[in-house]
């Protein structure tokens, strides 16, 4: 066993001497190399964790929501929808929910505005809001400060911020601004008696779909979304299979398979020679495919430390930094959140075999035919 | 002298980022320890006031609000518009705007 262990150390030291003459050439692949394995470990990492933490926190969204299309086009919703889905067996409450955008053209920002349901513990007084903490950010406003909405109506609003939404809470609320109902309807010139759409409460979770199914016949023009849509949908955000995670994936899948083709299309002169000689000295075909199989080893393994760390440091000590430009698109107002680490065993086991595996492999391909043919033929060039 | 050999050099390198590697394991359990307070206050935050979604894309109300918009917004803005905002192309759309129902074909019975 020492034996063997020696005779690992002393192809491992030649190995690396190897790796040390082509310095440039080994140094340029590890960049290469570590950077691929980075990115797409930071995209893994972010979109797990940004996934679990939707899932979780939309856990208690509303069971059945219910909306009024005319024509393909979300549409406001009278009262009367309210009572009619209350009415519905199963269902314990139907609150009529006002919510819309503002665009702020001081900030050219997006604000999210809405009324606290009834039953929430949130009230907001008249004339006061309770604002985001990037909204709060934007227009530098904290609690006791004025905020000044121009409405669509081009009437001057001024509102007393009663209170800014917790930092922590800025990946759900970040953007937004909540009214009383007198305020909203003001601001917005929202009709009265109608709602943006209607929250149900259903008692049992296990007939939400019935519930759902008895108020799109009694509303054809409603269209429901249950709590699991909504759910379904963040856990598809980001899916591997679509979007830029696709095209970032694929470009990586690319670019291991152009190393990989790389090393198993063949050896470079100086690889033949090296083979040759060690050969001739003496090496056994056993020998050259291990040096071989520990250089793709240590380079595979090191590229695949370093990336996943990197991106790991990245993704939840950075907060995504490298990310934010492409996340933050045209939006004039952007969270600064902090994900929970979603560190699957499954998620890191896929990146090890998808990183180390191909190369260590592809390393020792071609060698075999090397060091299985006459030391003299290879050192000629005849191979 | 002490990792005077290229073998222990480069086998204390690899050492060195596995236990970085294996640090980040431990920091991640730290860290999610660390914000289970602060994230049981955003999803009581979030069900008290009856959120739906995520604050990630605010530029467009149908990246903004993804499980809520209709399948119109994104194409509103001229007859020939094509979805323009770059977080578009970061999301794809709720599955109940792509479901296809072509498989139901025949077997629904028509309403006399």
């Amino acid at each position: 066993m020492r034996t063997w262990l020696d005779k690992q150390r002393y192809l491992v030291d030649f190995t690396v001497s190897s790796l040390a003459r082509r310095k440039a050439k080994t140094l340029g692949l590890l960049c290469v190399y570590t950077s691929i394995v980075f990115l797409v470990s930071s995209v893994m990492l972010f979109t797990a964790a940004l996934r679990r933490e939707a899932v979780t926190t939309l856990a208690r969204s509303p069971e059945l929501l219910v909306q009024r299309m005319v024509a393909g086009r979300h549409d406001l919703v009278p009262a009367s929808y309210a009572e009619t889905a209350a009415a519905i067996r199963g269902v314990q409450s139907a609150d009529g929910r006002l919510w819309g955008y503002y665009f702020d053209s001081f900030t050219q920002a997006n604000y999210t505005v809405m009324v606290p349901p009834a039953r929430a513990a949130t009230k907001v007084g008249p004339r006061r809001a309770v604002v985001g903490s990037a909204v709060a950010r934007a227009r530098s406003l904290e609690a006791g400060s004025e905020l000044v909405l121009l409405s669509y109506s081009n009437l001057v609003f001024v509102f007393t911020v009663a209170e800014v939404l917790p930092a922590e809470s800025e990946l759900f609320a970040a953007d937004l601004v909540l009214l009383s109902e007198d305020d909203f309807r003001q601001f917005f010139r929202y009709p009265a008696g109608q709602y943006t759409d209607v929250a149900l409460s259903v008692a049992n979770p296990s007939e939400v779909r019935n519930v759902a199914a008895k108020v799109a016949r009694q509303l054809p023009d409603a269209r429901t979304i249950l709590r699991e849509d909504i759910l379904r949908t963040y856990q598809s955000v980001f899916n591997w299979r679509e979007g830029i995670v696709l095209v970032l994936l694929s470009a990586a899948v690319l670019a291991f398979a152009i190393f990989a083709l790389e090393k198993a299309s063949g050896l470079s002169a100086d690889e033949k020679r090296e083979i040759g000689i060690l050969k001739a000295i003496g090496w056994e075909t056993g020998d050259v495919i291990a040096m071989k199989a520990w250089e793709g080893v240590l380079v595979s393994l090191t590229a695949f430390l370093a990336g996943y760390s990197a991106a790991y440091l990245h993704v939840f000590r950075w907060s995504s930094r490298l990310f934010e430009p492409v996340l933050r698109g045209w939006s004039g107002l952007y969270p600064r959140f902090d994900l929970s680490p979603e560190t699957d065993g499954l998620l890191v086991a896929t990146l090890f075999l998808f990183t180390v595996l191909p190369y260590a492999v592809a390393t020792v391909v071609p060698i075999w035919r090397a060091a299985t043919t006459d030391p003299d033929s290879v050192m000629r060039g005849a191979l | 002298m002490y990792l005077s050999r290229a073998s222990d050099r480069a086998f204390a390198i690899v050492a060195v980022l596995a236990a970085v590697w294996l640090w980040t394991f431990a920091d991640a359990s730290r860290i999610r320890a660390r914000r289970a307070p602060a994230r049981a206050g955003q999803a009581e935050l979030a069900a008290r006031l009856g959120l739906t979604d995520i604050c990630l894309f605010t530029e467009a109300r149908y990246t903004r609000h993804l499980s809520q918009a209709d399948a119109f917004s994104p194409y509103q803005d001229h007859p020939g518009a094509v979805e323009h905002f770059p977080s578009g192309s970061l999301v794809v759309p709720p599955d109940s705007w792509i479901a296809r129902h072509a498989h139901l074909a025949g077997q629904a019975t028509v309403p006399r």
